[in-house]
């Protein structure tokens, strides 16, 4: 069977001007952990939905400061769109301070996304490193859901401390439901009873059949390259794992040249790739 | 009108075809001399045509030079290309105002002008073409590019000379304009006789060619044209050989050569600046002092910039080598698997307007003849 990521569908194709934001209001924002939050937006205008896949993401604006890239990490089922971020830059940091009732300006959504769909009877590890989990929770969200379609569905994650740990609560619900979760930190405190070590080390003896697993991996580059290096090593095939790229984006539609990765633009060929695409440009250094 | 008919035009005839253009509502934009180059701007009549002047160029180098006739097209291409009227340098894309407890965006309204290009060389009609794909072909259209571009008017002119760093013949895009105009002249002089040839490409060319007094080119005159054409052909001051050019740079990104061209580049970006089918912008937030009022404007970028690859972390491509790199394989390799086409149409700018001189096709050759196999 070949898994494909969903490619982009947005209205601009249809002549709405892909370049123009549109008013989002704030309805919920609550903190994650020390340096991240999350907002949950909705039209300020009008109640029409906002359709989205998972790993799909959008162009967020703060008036006057600027416009960056980020996932929709909300359930695509009840269209809740959020996204989580962490504080790194002036945009981000401005964010933060938005409050319920706050306007962000939107673009999107743009990109290709996870193929969540796809996958009945497939085991499923999904890889996330630190705030990567936030593009692969839409896509957690939809895996449990069809649990009972999947075979082994194993979920690993790696943050920092046990404080950098996000959706905890989700974790514990999607636990119940089926999902194997395995978390490991950088650096613990004494209390702590988990794994300890890089996310990639849990591959190894996670449970499950590699001939017949497909992979979903988002987290800092470098942790992406052993992921795919131990994946491989049990056996997954390449047209079997999917990562979240990310690279600098300014139109999101192709135009600005920013994203490109070899022959690839990340916003609207990925920034969901199959591995097995893009497998000799992921070897290449400071490509 | 029979596609194939040909017409000849003096200069009074190249003036009443400004006339035409300009009582049909065009912008006339075209060469002319400015700053000891010459470049691309308004123009009021044909006196404001170069006459008598041609281009010297080599790596790194650029000179006018009087010529002993007064052609009027008598030089091969500048520091400008068209891209700067259909894909604006710098240009606001909307303005934001702070309400009560929201802000409203609007688009920038601007009415399209309606450009008549003077002058557009056949590796110029190619890099409009390899524009389109990106700006109105693709999954997105930008509105401003696809504007510009479905207004425009334009008029052709086949090379009578090659420059010194000329290579369409390698890039099959030169140098007789064969498709992308409304009319194509070719200027041809023969001792005291000074004429043009012309034809037309659409139905607006022909519409146009009719309002101004013409006539029917005679069998001689065409074959004049013809050897004007192959003459430049014959003078082309580079070669590129394009043999699987992509399979050669996708296999040799690590390749030496990469190391030594990054201990000559200055990553000026001036190749990205003067290439005509370079893309890639930025864009720009600004705010007034009091934050009620903010701007997005967009930029030509260009790869050469450190920031141009900045994700949280860092610069993907901090060193000059990554930049170059980038650079000459998006332009001859990854375009193709991109937009179906080489990015590279073999007009010579960015060797002519490098300020140490790298040349592209000096680059390509080096690596084909040292690959290790």
């Amino acid at each position: 069977m070949i898994f494909m990521v969903s490619p982009l569908e947005h209205d601009a194709m249809t002549g709405v001007d892909p370049m123009l934001p549109q008013p989002f209001r704030i309805r919920r924002r609550r903190s994650e952990t020390l340096d991240t939050f999350t907002l949950e937006i909705e039209r300020a205008k009008h109640n029409q939905a906002f359709g989205f896949a998972p790993g799909q993401f959008n162009m967020l604006y703060v008036l006057g400061v600027g416009e960056i890239p980020i996932s929709i990490c909300g359930d695509p089922r009840s269209n809740s769109l959020m996204h989580t971020t962490r504080v790194v830059g002036p945009v981000t940091m401005a964010m933060s301070k938005l409050r319920r009732g706050d306007i962000l300006g939107v673009r999107g959504p743009f990109g290709s996304s996870w193929p969540t769909e796809q996958l009945d009877g497939c085991d499923v590890v999904v890889v996330a490193g630190g705030i990567g989990l936030a593009p692969l929770r839409g896509a957690l969200h939809q895996l449990v859901r069809r649990r009972k379609k999947l075979g082994k569905l194993v979920f690993l994650y790696g943050a920092r401390t046990p404080g950098d740990i996000l959706y905890r609560r989700e974790l514990e619900l999607w636990q119940q439901r089926g999902l194997q979760v395995e978390v490991t930190v950088d650096r613990a405190p004494l209390s702590w009873l988990g794994h300890v070590g890089v996310v990639t080390t849990l591959i190894q003896r996670a449970p499950f059949d590699p001939g017949n697993t497909v992979a979903m991996i988002c987290g800092p580059e470098e942790m992406m390259r052993y992921a795919v290096f131990e994946l491989q090593k049990r056996g997954v095939p390449t047209a079997n794992i999917f990562l979240s790229m990310e690279r600098n984006m300014k139109c999101a539609v192709g135009f600005c040249g920013h994203c490109q990765f070899g022959p690839e633009f990340i916003c609207k060929d990925g920034p969901i790739l199959r591995y097995d695409r893009i497998a000799n440009w992921f070897a290449i250094r400071d490509l | 009108m029979n596609p194939d008919f040909k017409a000849t035009l003096d200069r009074a005839g190249l003036q009443a075809l400004f006339e035409v253009l300009k009582a049909r509502g065009y912008r006339l934009v075209g060469p002319r001399v400015r700053d000891g180059a010459i470049v691309y701007d308004e123009l009021a009549s044909v006196d404001a045509l170069p006459a008598g002047w041609t281009d010297e160029q080599e790596g790194g180098k650029y000179r006018l030079r009087k010529r002993e006739d007064r052609a009027l097209f008598g030089y091969a291409v500048g520091p400008h290309s068209w891209k700067k009227f259909l894909f604006p340098p710098m240009m606001r894309l909307w303005s934001a105002r702070r309400t009560s407890n929201a802000f409203e965006i609007a688009p920038e309204q601007e009415e399209s002008p309606r450009y008549a290009f003077i002058g557009v060389r056949s590796c110029e009609l190619h890099a409009i073409a390899i524009q389109d794909k990106v700006f109105i072909e693709g999954k997105f259209v930008d509105p401003v590019y696809a504007a510009r571009r479905k207004n425009a008017f334009i008029v052709a002119v086949n090379c009578s000379q090659a420059g010194g760093t000329c290579f369409c013949v390698s890039m099959k895009t030169g140098p007789k304009a064969r498709a992308g105009f409304d009319l194509a002249l070719t200027e041809i002089i023969e001792g005291a006789r000074h004429f043009f040839l012309v034809e037309s490409g659409t139905d607006a060319g022909a519409q146009v060619l009719a309002q101004i007094p013409h006539r029917s080119a005679t069998e001689q005159e065409q074959k004049a044209a013809e050897q004007v054409v192959e003459r430049t052909a014959s003078q082309m001051g580079r070669t590129m050989d394009t043999t699987d050019i992509k399979e050669l740079l996708y296999r040799n990104y690590e390749h030496p050569r990469w190391d030594d061209v990054a201990s000559r580049c200055l990553t000026c970006a001036n190749c990205t600046m003067v290439c005509p089918t370079c893309f890639c912008s930025t864009v720009e937030d600004t705010t007034d002092l009091t934050g009620e009022q903010a701007e997005r404007w967009r930029k030509w970028d260009s790869c050469f910039q450190v920031d141009f690859s900045y994700i949280v972390g860092g610069s993907i491509r901090a060193s000059a080598k990554s930049r170059y790199r980038q650079w000459m394989t998006h332009k001859l390799a990854t375009w193709i698997d991109q937009f179906g086409t080489s990015g590279c149409v073999g007009c010579g700018r960015c060797i002519t307007w490098c300020p140490v001189a790298i040349d592209i096709t000096e680059e390509v050759r080096a690596i084909r003849e040292t690959e290790s196999a």
